[in-house]
């Protein structure tokens, strides 16, 4: 074999004996640094998802919905308003939408009641609302769903159909019976006819599907009112126009267009991106502090091996590569199982760790499972983010040890 | 065959702390000899020993191997030379814990790599001639004080070396073990190698086997050698 396999060879059988000779001391460095990198790469993991996530989601919410506002404030919408809207030219659909929030004292949460948009194919426009997506990308068939999606039909007076984070607080489930305390102080009791699917969790874990009527029963609001509007343009280019033409022509109308919520709900996400963050940067400065530590010295121990090593005849760049194929051993080692342990962390666990932080926004923490995004691009920054600075960090001292005249090597490798 | 021309080795030079170990040392070391560097401790022994087994360059003067000028060359081809052609026996075993015997004797053989199995054969012949063979697969934690002295031997002589330099070897052997000692360099010197030790031990000096012996004081040479 060619002599220079041949010594790699015995560096690395010399490197993977040296690793066991201190095991003690290399276990505890390896489970440090895998920790690291797990906190690291949960950190990347979970961030990228959720916001990939809610990304697909709020695709598929409505191009404008028009709200009414009185005094600054959302207020009722009208439902002559519907007609003046349907008026203006590119407007290809209005659809009124009736929904609230209402407070549990029970368990002291508050939920999001609604009644269901209607049914794609009983629209009364053909017009339909293109978005571009990847054809590559697995989620693309998300893209249509509404906000929630539930098998059952829309529910009849007297039932409900609930969101899986309701189900799990009040312990019920479909065909139990839910008490409500509507405005006038009555109790009404809503069959749950069915709960919504888990996959949707982030957005429905709260919700409540209502019957218009036992809404307008439940909040007290006429019929000529509704909550709001969602109004489908024909040419999805002229969407900003509508929205301004129905400005100017119902002055105390706020229409808000796809693009507005998208930027809302990115700034939430960022937000939470942003304690992902703080959580980031701490586990980064860990990991200085800890190349640092590694970076400023080698043991006593070791010390006295490099010397026995150069005093024998070892070369510097022997000792140098010996020590690169220990640094790379452990690095390596540490990077795919934190990697591993993260990926099953996030994307099985329900990222456990950091989940009651930066989930929930109310008493209901939605239990949903991230769907896998991991591409090349984040496991590389990892990479670059852990991996190398420890190396170069364990080949600094090791280079300085390794340099010296193996005469001193001699003169002070006594035991 | 070592021929060093005027050597000198100042240590912390420039500083207030600046001393001078050798101090223009000029010395032959003859071939398939016995020579002992002899002289109380401070005397520089060790520095001029550490010169001629190209462990450290002098600060001045020149070190002729073979006839060939080795002061000025880079480590590289420094470690090349000092690996081939010296054998070191430390004052210290130097031996490294935690891997075995036959491993710590193969250690200075890695970076020439040759094959597994023709270097075991040579540890193990190795260690067969100074009565080891059982102690190959031991850790080097369980010997006593002269097997782990004849194992160091047994590393020094690993990369066949012609030269043999040995500190102090017998510092820490009882007479027993010292003597034994001094029947393995009769060895060494009848299969033609060169042996140069640094000794104040009157046991090795004064040894029938011995050729030469340089007396060293303040890193100069003192009289002839006998």
């Amino acid at each position: 074999m060619n002599p220079w396999i041949e010594k790699q060879r015995y560096i690395i059988d010399f490197t993977i004996s040296s690793l066991l000779r201190r095991k003690v001391k290399n276990i505890g460095l390896l489970a440090l640094y895998t920790l690291i990198v797990f906190i690291l790469a949960s950190t990347m993991f979970f961030t990228y998802s959720i916001k990939k996530e809610a990304k697909l989601i709020l695709q598929g919410s409505p191009e404008i919905v028009v709200q009414k506002i009185v005094a600054g404030r959302h207020d009722l919408f009208p439902v002559s308003y519907i007609d003046e809207i349907k008026a203006i030219r590119g407007v290809a659909d209005v659809e009124s939408r009736l929904w609230g929030y209402y407070y549990d004292s029970l368990v002291q949460a508050n939920y999001t009641v609604m009644t269901p948009s209607r049914v794609v194919d009983t629209s009364q426009s053909n017009a339909r609302t293109t978005v571009v997506v990847d054809p590559n990308d697995p989620h693309a068939v998300n893209v249509n769903k509404p906000l929630y999606d539930y098998d059952g039909a829309a529910p009849e007076a007297g039932s409900i159909v609930i969101g899986n984070g309701v189900a799990r607080m009040r312990e019920i489930g479909t065909g139990d019976y839910m008490p409500f305390m509507s405005h006038d102080g009555q109790v009404m009791n809503l069959k749950i006819a069915g709960t919504l699917s888990s996959e949707s969790e982030l957005v429905s874990s709260d919700l409540i599907l209502v019957n218009g009527t036992d809404f307008r029963k439940l909040f007290g609001i006429d019929d000529k009112y509704v909550t709001d509007v969602i109004v489908t343009v024909k040419n999805p280019s002229e969407v900003s126009m509508v929205a301004s033409k129905i400005k100017k022509k119902l002055h105390s109308s706020r229409p808000i267009i796809r693009e507005e919520i998208l930027r809302t709900y990115d700034s939430i996400f960022n937000w939470r991106g942003g304690l992902m963050i703080v959580i980031f940067s701490a586990a980064v400065l860990a990991f200085v502090i800890f190349a640092w530590d590694k970076a400023s010295g080698l043991s006593a121990g070791e010390r006295r091996e490099i010397g026995i090593l150069k005093a024998v005849g070892w070369e510097t760049s022997d000792v140098i590569q010996m020590k690169f194929w220990e640094g790379a051993m452990v690095s390596l080692t540490a990077f795919f199982s934190g990697v591993i342990l993260a990926y099953i962390h996030v994307f099985f666990t329900g990222s456990a760790v950091f989940e009651p932080a930066l989930k929930g926004w109310s008493a209901l923490y939605p239990n949903f499972a991230l769907t896998p995004f991991v591409n090349a691009e984040q496991l590389t920054s990892l990479f670059f983010l852990t991996v190398v600075p420890y190396t170069v960090a364990t080949i600094v001292p090791i280079w300085r040890a390794a340099t010296i005249d193996p005469d001193t090597a001699m003169r002070h490798t006594g035991e | 065959m070592i021929e060093l021309i005027n050597v000198r080795k100042v240590f912390n030079a420039g500083s207030p702390s600046e001393f001078s170990a050798i101090n223009g040392v000029n010395l032959h070391i003859h071939e398939n000899k016995v020579t002992v560097l002899k002289g109380p401790s401070g005397s520089g022994k060790t520095t001029l020993l550490s010169i001629v087994g190209c462990m450290s360059r002098p600060s001045a003067g020149r070190v002729k191997l073979h006839d060939r000028e080795i002061t000025s060359l880079p480590e590289r081809f420094l470690t090349d030379i000092r690996r081939k052609t010296f054998g070191f026996i430390f004052q210290q075993p130097n031996l490294i814990k935690g891997i075995s015997v036959l491993e710590n004797v193969m250690l200075p053989a890695y970076p020439l790599g040759e094959k597994r199995a023709h270097l075991k054969v040579k540890a193990m012949s190795g260690l067969a001639g100074l009565n080891l063979t059982h102690k190959a697969a031991s850790k080097v934690e369980w010997l006593s004080g002269g097997e782990a002295q004849r194992v160091s031997i047994v590393r020094a002589l690993i990369n066949d070396p012609s030269i043999i330099i040995a500190d102090e070897p017998t510092a820490h052997l009882d007479t027993t073990l010292s003597y034994r000692f001094m029947e393995i360099v009769e060895q060494f010197k009848a299969q033609g190698k060169t042996v140069i030790i640094t000794s104040h031990d009157p046991l090795v000096y004064d040894s029938a086997i011995v050729d030469d012996v340089v007396n060293l004081r303040d890193g100069k040479l003192e009289g002839r050698p006998t």
